[in-house]
């Protein structure tokens, strides 16, 4: 990775949108989006369906090519990004390949890459620790619960050491209490690894207890309608999501999403 | 209550209808091969009692409807009885039909796995091979069976080969199918997830839709593999009746010997069961290989 430019900025989007043209006449999927992602943020796109969250992280991984506007992705467009493995994707499901054991779907990529078999011996072992799975390699995907499934995945989006993690919406579908759970682990995860982290919720609290920078999008366009820096300190316990600093965080980002609501009746 | 028990919940069902089918085929033994009995004793000036008939329907040589008794003598005779090289021995026969149910399988497998993989990959394909492979199937099999046998031979291609060439022109179709489907079964974001790894096409292929169509595979292959059989005996049917189960239908159909067709007839099921049999048994091991739940 010598190769890439030398710079901070890991995500950099002007102007940015993306219309899908559908059999019902264009969508507007995003439209004018102004955005930076420094090295080591921790960026959560918050908004109700349908604003593009989970769009721009796609087209941050080339999944999605945009319409207008110019994205870089470590200096480079996402594709060229993307071939050069610059990022980690962390689907809403697990999307484990059921016929693998967990540390063959977490080597999935490493054997993809061309890693020698002993490196992905270590890199699994590695990661299977840092999300705590250590010792559940060798059951397949049925046999684990849906939290440790998601872990498995976030696992395997970590083997191949990108310094880029997106993830959308990894814990909507667990339940609150293993969510909380899981959200501690990411923060120490995160603090851990260094490595900088987009991530898409819809939970007002997941946002503003993970994130160093919160992005409030609204639909019909898809756009930001606020960027947020958190000040609240790097080391956070969970106790602190009854701090005065953190419920003054989250009612402003309560705000912004109403702003973008008010005039939903007319969509 | 809750324990499986393999008389009550297996033996017992299948047997009894085992029984009753039985017992409809005897009634229906009596019932058909009456008439004839009933004419010999009036050819011969007398008049036959029913208890003095029952026996007789049981016993004839070229019954209407051989009784189960008389084709299981026969089964035997024609299995335990005689040296398998013999040409009198319906193992050999079995054999010989089998080998071309085999290599039609074998070569329906792959037509049929590489003409899908062609199909998903390539949309001019897809849009080009499909409506042909489906067309293949609506030609009656009995029509053209004689004009490949014909042609091959005129070639010169004869033996195992043209047998086996319609029994891959019936397997590859099943296979063509499911493996469409199968290959295609993959979701979304298992795609999106090969795509975000800069995969290959060949590394998404061998990763993601080949384990991916296993058991759309295996369901298509027990469908082939009895097909194949059809096909082999339908081969045979039109080849001048020298050796196979077909031949052994044909010829037992000239001389009015139904005792020995029925006996074909299930020597022929019994084969197809055994390899749908095998296939399901290789299915279920490659599906607990790939971790399926037991």
């Amino acid at each position: 990775m010598t190769s890439m430019p030398v710079s901070d900025t890991v995500v950099s989007a002007k102007d940015l949108g993306l219309t899908f043209q559908t059999a019902d006449g264009p969508v507007t999927a995003l439209t004018g989006v102004n955005l930076t992602v420094e090295k080591g943020d921790f960026v959560s796109f918050i908004g109700p369906s349908g604003c593009g969250k989970t769009t721009f992280l796609r087209v941050i991984a080339d999944l999605e090519k945009p319409t207008s506007g110019t994205i870089t992705v470590n200096g480079l467009s996402p594709e060229d990004a993307r071939k050069r493995r610059a990022y980690g994707y962390v689907f809403q499901a697990a999307a484990l390949y059921p016929w693998r054991t967990i540390e063959k779907n977490i080597a999935l990529p490493l054997e993809i890459m061309g890693h020698s078999r002993d490196e992905q011996k270590a890199r699994v072992a590695r990661t299977l620790d840092l999300v705590n799975l250590t010792g559940f390699g060798k059951k397949y995907p049925w046999q684990l619960s849906g939290g440790m499934q998601q872990r498995a995945s976030i696992a395997r989006a970590l083997a191949f050491d990108a310094d880029l993690l997106l993830m959308d919406e990894p814990f909507g579908a667990l339940d609150e209490i293993v969510r909380d759970h899981l959200n501690e682990q990411l923060l120490k995860l995160w603090a851990a690894t260094q490595k900088t982290i987009c991530f898409v919720t819809h939970s007002i609290p997941e946002a503003v207890y993970l994130s160093t920078k919160i992005v409030v999008m609204s639909p019909r366009p898809g756009r930001v309608t606020d960027i947020i820096d958190s000040p609240l300190p790097k080391d956070r316990p969970l106790g602190i999501r009854e701090t005065p600093e953190f419920l003054e965080i989250a009612h402003r980002v309560r705000e912004g999403l109403r702003a973008g609501h008010s005039y939903e009746e007319h969509a | 209550m809750g324990e499986a028990s393999f008389f009550r919940d297996r033996l017992l069902p299948i047997s009894t209808v085992l029984l009753a089918l039985i017992a409809l085929w005897y009634a229906f033994v009596v019932v058909l091969n009456a008439p004839f009995e009933r004419d010999t004793a009036a050819r011969a000036g007398t008049t036959i009692s029913f208890m003095e008939l029952l026996p007789n329907t049981m016993a004839q040589e070229r019954p209407v409807l051989p009784a189960p008794h008389q084709v299981f003598a026969e089964l035997w005779d024609t299995t335990v009885n005689k040296a398998i090289t013999s040409k009198r021995s319906l193992v050999y026969h079995a054999g010989i039909t089998l080998s071309a149910t085999l290599m039609g399988f074998a070569m329906g497998t792959v037509l049929g796995i590489l003409l899908a993989i062609a199909i998903v990959h390539n949309r001019a394909m897809d849009r080009s091979l499909m409506p042909w492979v489906i067309a293949s199937q609506t030609i009656p099999i009995l029509a053209i069976a004689p004009m490949i046998i014909v042609v091959l031979n005129a070639v010169g291609i004869s033996g195992l080969m043209p047998k086996a060439l319609i029994s891959t022109y019936l397997s590859f179709f099943p296979v063509v199918v499911g493996m469409v489907k199968g290959l295609r079964s993959p979701e979304q974001i298992q795609l999106d997830l090969m795509h975000t790894y800069h995969a290959s096409s060949s590394q998404t292929f061998w990763k993601l839709r080949w384990p991916a169509s296993m058991p759309y595979l295996f369901t298509s292959l027990k469908v082939a593999i009895a097909i194949s059989l059809v096909g082999a005996i339908v081969g045979e049917l039109p080849t001048g009746a020298v050796a196979g189960l077909g031949a052994r239908l044909l010829a037992g159909s000239y001389y009015g010997q139904t005792v020995q067709i029925w006996a074909a007839l299930f020597m022929a099921a019994a084969v197809a069961a055994l390899l749908v049999i095998i296939v399901g048994f290789a299915h279920s091991l490659v599906l607990k290989r790939m971790g399926a739940r037991a």
